[in-house]
């Protein structure tokens, strides 16, 4: 069963920047607001060799690895073409002011 | 609102690339309707040559398949060939393939009708097996007369009459090239030049008649073609004739709806035609004085044209320099520029016969205006881009005619090697990216710049320093469809057209103090910008206005951000600041306790004389940070934009042969720079002596010591590729070091293109241009090295700022985890 959980306050997560939460069950999941404060969830691992999404500069709804400069669409985790693959989209919203992911 | 109506005539290159271009900038201002006489999707006409010559298959050849207009919503009428334009009523008129008439209606009509081949008006021209070399239809032709019959005559020794002629004696005819002038492709080549092309195409078997008039065209029994007869009264057999004597902008349709045409239809440089509704690329257009025969400036037509479609507004079409290349596989010819030797113009030549090398560079007022390549074309993409960026040759001009791999080698600025290595060479080292796998996606996805090359491969995304390679790929696998950008005017990303001088300029004159205000003033296409172009924004505004710009963290990359270098793994890796090198006990056991405490995997000493604890936790690093702090330890900002380090030897404060204290130099120049972000980074040596124990050859900034003070070098690079520092000047004593080599550092933080390391920002500008701005005129170089001081006074620790900051302010809580407990329901 998947519960919503309160993470942190949206102003705790920089614009354009993220945070990281790491849960027991599904390790470390990046959590990125864009400028216009919508929030965003993805697993902490890029599909090419596992870089921390977290860490790469957001554009738009997108990440840029930093590692090797793929792109992660926020969406879906889809990559940006030509180059291809997936890090899984967690459900994430705000209310209230906070941050709230589903695991 | 109501959607504009576009409609384009024509379903060729120019054309589609032109609708390429604007749905990237406008993709719903247009409801966009295509004619194309041709019955085909638009395909990579170029390359009709490797298909005549088996090489290739026409569904190889297809650029956009008709699933590309669907989902682009554009209405394609393929077959049906638009035959009135209604300028009063804005509607065309085309007739289909069935005889149908349409009618559509046009906010804007853009003319891509491409050329006509001309046909000189000598008797037989009409006769079945006569044919010109323009579309599939002409190529399919070709090849099934291939099958039938042996005897084929081309007329017209040009690039497309040589491709038609090397085709169809691959497929087993014999050919007999026929042409009017003394020596082949004389519009191309020199006669030199053109002499041993034409013998090494004899040997493939093609036959040549030169200074030959064509007088008629003789029919056989069955009615095809049988004979080309000449004015001196021979004739030779010919089942297929094919002729390339040139084309014609096709204007026919313009002429007769009034607008105005002078060999072309004429435009502005804006693309637009004397009527401003319409809009016309491609060969059909004459742009001052000029209708290109060439991909690549319909390219860059295309480009400009769909800015102006979309009401941008921002860019001019101001003419091309062309290349060419003959796609003859194993024979290689490359021409581009002026050689035909006009007042004032010197030539080099270099010439081997034995080995069928010619060379021919011509040179007017120090810069490079032509070049003709035959047998050995490695250079070309290289002479290419000195000819269109007007660089001064006079430094290089002695080895010039040698190529690229006599100024030392594979180089940043143009690789030389790539035509000649087998497909599984590697040319990328940091992606691992293979020729093969290059020339594959060039070919399947009908790629033409480096930057799709770089989307598509990774090839030179990384290091770049097999860029060079990379363009040669390109421009031997697309011929003289690749266009080099102007190095110095490349946009900066695909976010904007500006290139990273105008960027500069902008923020300085308008006064920019953001990222976000820099994207909006500029007219950004994307929201916030993109990983390339945001860092180098936030440094510009910076750099240009310290102290009163904003810095933009987020623009940051995150080694910058996190004030560590990220790791493979995603750990860490912390370097702290060794002042010219030297250490001490205190230091080294602040440094040794963190290592322990926080269970760092690896520690070691660094090439830039300091020590490197790898691999630490990032939620660890403010831990680390203020451990190290309490020993008066500070960022070595081993992973910024910024210094690093200023190595040094033991110079005259140990050394017997010191003649000037190094460390004590190093220190002081160390001091003095430290937290400033540059362009890319900037690295310092100073050596006691010519021995020169610490590098100083190789470094942004190199001094040292001899008897009567300093000798300061600059322009060193010891990375990618290695680079000399050149002589800069001498200095008699530690304070003049300090204003030199400030003034020069603070003279490439204004002027820098971000990623620019200081040895291509002087390649770029000129030595001269430095030592006016620092030598020659003392006060510039006092107010250069005033706002280098100015810029850099009052800097904190980061590391202390973070890690210091008592209310756990939001940097210091980037670095936390939120950890959260999942619970079973
Ligand atoms: C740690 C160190 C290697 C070592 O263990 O000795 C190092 C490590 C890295 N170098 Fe270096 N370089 C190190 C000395 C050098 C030197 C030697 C020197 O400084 O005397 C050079 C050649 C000198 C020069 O730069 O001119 C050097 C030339 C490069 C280059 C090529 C630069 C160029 O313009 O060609 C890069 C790539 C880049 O910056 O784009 C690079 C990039 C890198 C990066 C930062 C790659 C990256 O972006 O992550 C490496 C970080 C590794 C890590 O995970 O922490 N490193 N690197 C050295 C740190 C010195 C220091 O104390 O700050
Ligand atoms: C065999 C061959 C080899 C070549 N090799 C090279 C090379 O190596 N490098 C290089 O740079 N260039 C090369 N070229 C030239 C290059 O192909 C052209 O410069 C380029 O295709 C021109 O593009 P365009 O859009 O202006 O014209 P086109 O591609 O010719 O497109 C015009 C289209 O408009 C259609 N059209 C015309 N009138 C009408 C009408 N009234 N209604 C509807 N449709 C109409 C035509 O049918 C045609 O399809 C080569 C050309 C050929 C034929
Ligand atoms: S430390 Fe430098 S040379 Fe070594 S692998 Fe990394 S970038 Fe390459
Ligand atoms: S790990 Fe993300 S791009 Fe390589």
């Amino acid at each position: 069963m998947t519960r919503w959980t309160r993470i942190c306050a949206l102003t705790d997560i920089p614009s354009l920047g993220s945070r990281v939460v790491e849960s027991t069950g599904e390790g470390r999941i990046a959590v990125f607001r864009s400028s216009a404060d919508q929030v965003f969830a993805l697993h902490d691992r890029c599909p090419h060799k596992a870089g921390p999404l977290s860490q790469g500069i957001v554009h738009g709804t997108t990440v840029t690895c930093p590692l090797h400069g793929w792109k992660i669409r926020f969406e879906d985790g889809q990559v940006v073409a030509p180059d291809v693959g997936c890090a899984k989209p967690y459900p994430v919203k705000v209310e209230g002011g906070d941050v709230f992911l589903q695991i | 609102m109501r959607k504009l109506k576009l409609v384009m005539v024509g379903n060729g290159m120019a054309g589609v690339r032109t609708l390429e271009e604007l749905r990237k900038i406008a993709p719903d201002m247009y409801d966009i309707t295509v004619f194309g006489a041709e019955p085909h999707p638009n395909y990579n006409r170029i390359l009709l040559s490797p298909v005549l010559a088996g090489e290739m298959t026409i569904q190889d050849i297809i650029l956009n398949d008709l699933q590309w207009y669907a989902d682009n919503g554009i209405t394609l009428h393929l077959g049906a060939r638009v035959t009135e334009i209604d300028r009063r009523n804005r509607s065309v008129i085309a007739t289909d393939r069935k005889g149908g008439t349409i009618t559509v209606d046009y906010d804007r009509l853009l003319m891509a009708t491409g050329s006509t081949p001309f046909m000189p008006p000598f008797p037989g021209r009409d006769l079945p097996g006569v044919i010109s070399y323009r579309d599939i239809k002409d190529t399919d032709e070709m090849i099934a007369a291939a099958a039938t019959f042996p005897h084929a005559v081309v007329i017209g020794a040009g690039l497309l009459g040589l491709e038609a002629a090397n085709g169809l004696a691959l497929r087993g005819m014999k050919v007999t090239v026929v042409h009017n002038s003394e020596w082949i492709m004389e519009r191309q080549l020199d006669r030199t030049a053109g002499k041993m092309l034409q013998a090494e195409l004899e040997k493939k078997g093609m036959r040549f008649r030169m200074n030959a008039q064509t007088a008629e065209l003789v029919a056989g029994a069955s009615g095809r073609v049988a004979a080309v007869k000449f004015k001196d009264g021979d004739a030779i057999p010919a089942d297929l004739v094919c002729v390339a004597a040139g084309i014609r902008p096709n204007v026919e349709l313009a002429e007769k709806a009034g607008i105005h045409c002078n060999r072309g239809i004429v435009v502005n440089d804006t693309l637009q035609t004397y009527d401003p509704r319409i809009y016309a690329v491609g060969e059909c257009a004459n742009h001052r004085g000029t209708a290109y025969g060439l991909v690549a400036p319909l390219f860059e037509q295309a480009k400009v044209c769909a800015n102006h479609l979309a009401e941008m507004g921002i860019s001019r079409y101001q003419g091309s320099v062309t290349s060419t290349k003959l796609k003859v596989t194993g024979i290689d010819v490359f021409s581009a520029g002026d050689f035909s030797g006009s007042d004032g113009a010197e030539d080099i030549v270099l010439h081997d016969p034995g080995l069928g090398i010619y060379k021919r560079i011509v040179l007017k007022d120090d810069k490079l205006v032509g070049a003709v390549l035959y047998g050995d074309t490695k250079d070309g993409a290289w002479y290419f881009q000195l000819l269109k960026d007007e660089q001064d040759i006079s430094d290089i001009r002695d080895h010039l005619v040698f190529g690229n791999a006599h100024l030392g080698d594979v180089g940043h600025k143009g690789g030389n090697v790539a035509a000649g290595m087998p497909d599984s060479a590697e040319i990328c080292g940091c992606n691992g990216v293979c020729k093969g796998t290059i020339v594959k996606a060039i070919q399947e996805h009908g790629l033409f710049s480096l930057e799709d090359v770089r989307r598509h491969t990774k090839a030179s995304s990384s290091c770049g320093s097999c860029t060079g390679l990379v363009e040669q790929i390109l421009a031997s696998t697309v011929g003289g469809a690749y266009q080099p950008a102007d190095s110095n005017n490349r946009a900066v990303c695909g976010c904007t057209e500006l290139s990273h001088g105008e960027v500069r300029r902008a923020i300085r004159e308008h006064k920019l103090l953001s990222v976000a205000e820099a994207q909006r003033h500029l007219g950004w296409r994307t929201p916030n910008g993109c990983a390339t172009c945001r860092p180098a924004l936030n440094y510009y505004c910076l750099s240009t206005w310290p102290h009163e710009a904003t810095d933009d963290p987020q623009s940051r990359f995150i080694n910058e951000r996190a004030h560590a270098n990220i790791q493979k793994d995603g750990t860490y890796s912390v370097v702290p600041r060794m002042w010219g090198g030297l250490t001490t006990p205190g230091e080294l056991r602040a440094i040794a306790d963190a290592a322990e405490k926080y269970k760092i995997p690896t520690v070691k000493v660094t090439g830039g004389q300091r020590i490197d604890l790898l691999g630490a936790r990032k939620e660890d690093l403010p831990g680390i940070w203020s451990d190290l702090a309490r020993a008066g330890l500070v960022s070595g900002h081993a992973y910024g934009k910024s210094l690093r380090t200023v190595k040094t030897c033991v110079g005259a404060e140990h050394c017997r042969f010191g003649t000037q204290r190094a460390m004590e130099l190093g220190v002081k120049l160390e001091k003095m720079l430290y937290g400033m972000w540059s362009p890319h980074k900037v690295k310092l040596a100073v050596s006691g002596c010519p021995r020169n124990c610490a590098e100083s050859g190789i470094k942004d900034v190199g001094v040292i010591g001899v008897d009567s003070g300093y000798e300061i070098y600059i322009g060193g690079n010891g990375g990618i590729k290695t680079e000399v520092a050149q002589f800069f000047a001498k200095a008699k004593d530690d304070d003049e070091v300090m204003a030199y080599s400030g003034a020069f550092i603070q003279l490439y933080r204004e002027e820098g293109f971000y990623l620019e390391r200081t040895c291509h920002y002087l390649e770029r500008v000129g030595m001269e241009h430095v030592r006016q701005r620092v030598l020659e005129d003392a006060d510039s170089r006092r107010a250069l090295y005033e706002r280098l001081l100015f810029a850099l006074q009052d800097y904190t620790d980061p590391w202390a700022e973070i890690c210091e900051d008592p209310s756990g302010g939001p940097r210091k809580r980037e670095f936390e985890i939120i950890k959260v407990q999942e619970r079973e329901i």
